[in-house]
């Protein structure tokens, strides 16, 4: 329980799966939660991307009315990076590609 | 300019406005986090779902990988948290990084709490009537939503 890894890391996948083609950029998703307060969620995009307040509480507020919203996107490796920093702060986050 | 419970002073820090009861009350909450930590399980218990999502909605091998590289370093930062919290119970300033520590301990709980208590954004006092059994909990749900607000309020004023 008290192992410590730094990062998520890359791990082979099978090759006779029907993947998606992997140069598509992965998108994290944030989704509404009845718990995290409006003003937690802001400052936590504030904190986490270096967003503008207004940048974040225009996220903040499509999660809210919207249900969801898409928070920042890349390679998987750093999508699973920004999806376990959210999920620290205990916000409801997935990632999936973007296509 | 604000007077609530969290205040950011002028050398960086955070001035701790909290009275003997409501420290009293904190006081047992890093252990309560921690004992769930240790002793309960994602896949049976909602609250511990809850603080440990899937990072992919369709995909359940790869949740298993994420859940097996990423969990573990969850834990840890909420244990750190939780050590830290209990280091500064008592202290009237804290640093920053203390700061963020009650704040990670307090959310997790306002999302075991939740979670448990079953809220949704229609969720007011009303459900929980005096007499309920859930009651005290749910007022240390309200209770816990505004130092939390109170927190971020202090985080984000211009330092």
């Amino acid at each position: 329980m008290t192992e410590t890894i730094t990062a998520p890391v890359e791990v082979d996948r099978p090759s006779d799966e029907d993947i998606p083609d992997p140069d598509l950029p992965w998108i994290v998703i944030v989704w509404n939660d009845p718990v995290n307060l409006m003003s937690y969620v802001t400052w936590v995009f504030q904190k986490l991307f270096g967003y503008p307040r207004a940048k974040a509480e225009k996220l903040m507020m499509d999660v809210h009315t919207k249900g969801k919203a898409v928070v920042s996107s890349g390679t998987r490796e750093k999508a699973e990076f920004d999806v376990s920093r959210l999920h620290a702060h205990g916000l409801w986050a997935t990632m999936q590609q973007d296509r | 300019m604000a007077r609530g419970p969290v205040r950011r002073g002028r050398r960086g820090d955070f001035e701790l406005h909290l009275s003997s009861n409501e420290r009293s009350v904190l006081g047992e909450l890093p252990q309560q986090l921690r004992s769930l930590l240790e002793h309960e399980d994602p896949t049976t218990d909602p609250a511990m779902a809850r603080l440990y999502p899937p990072a992919y909605d369709d995909d359940p091998i790869r949740n298993l990988e994420y859940e097996r590289l990423a969990g573990d370093d969850l834990t840890s930062q909420r244990l750190a948290s939780i050590a830290r919290m209990e280091a500064t119970l008592d202290a009237d300033r804290l640093s920053e990084d203390d700061v963020l520590a009650w704040l990670g301990v307090l959310n997790d709980l306002r999302l075991v709490l939740g979670t448990r208590l079953e809220v949704t954004e229609e969720t007011t006092e009303d459900d929980f009537p005096s007499g309920d059994p859930r009651a005290e909990a749910f007022g240390l749900y309200v209770y816990l939503t505004w130092l939390v607000d109170a927190i971020v309020s202090a985080l984000s004023a211009a330092s």
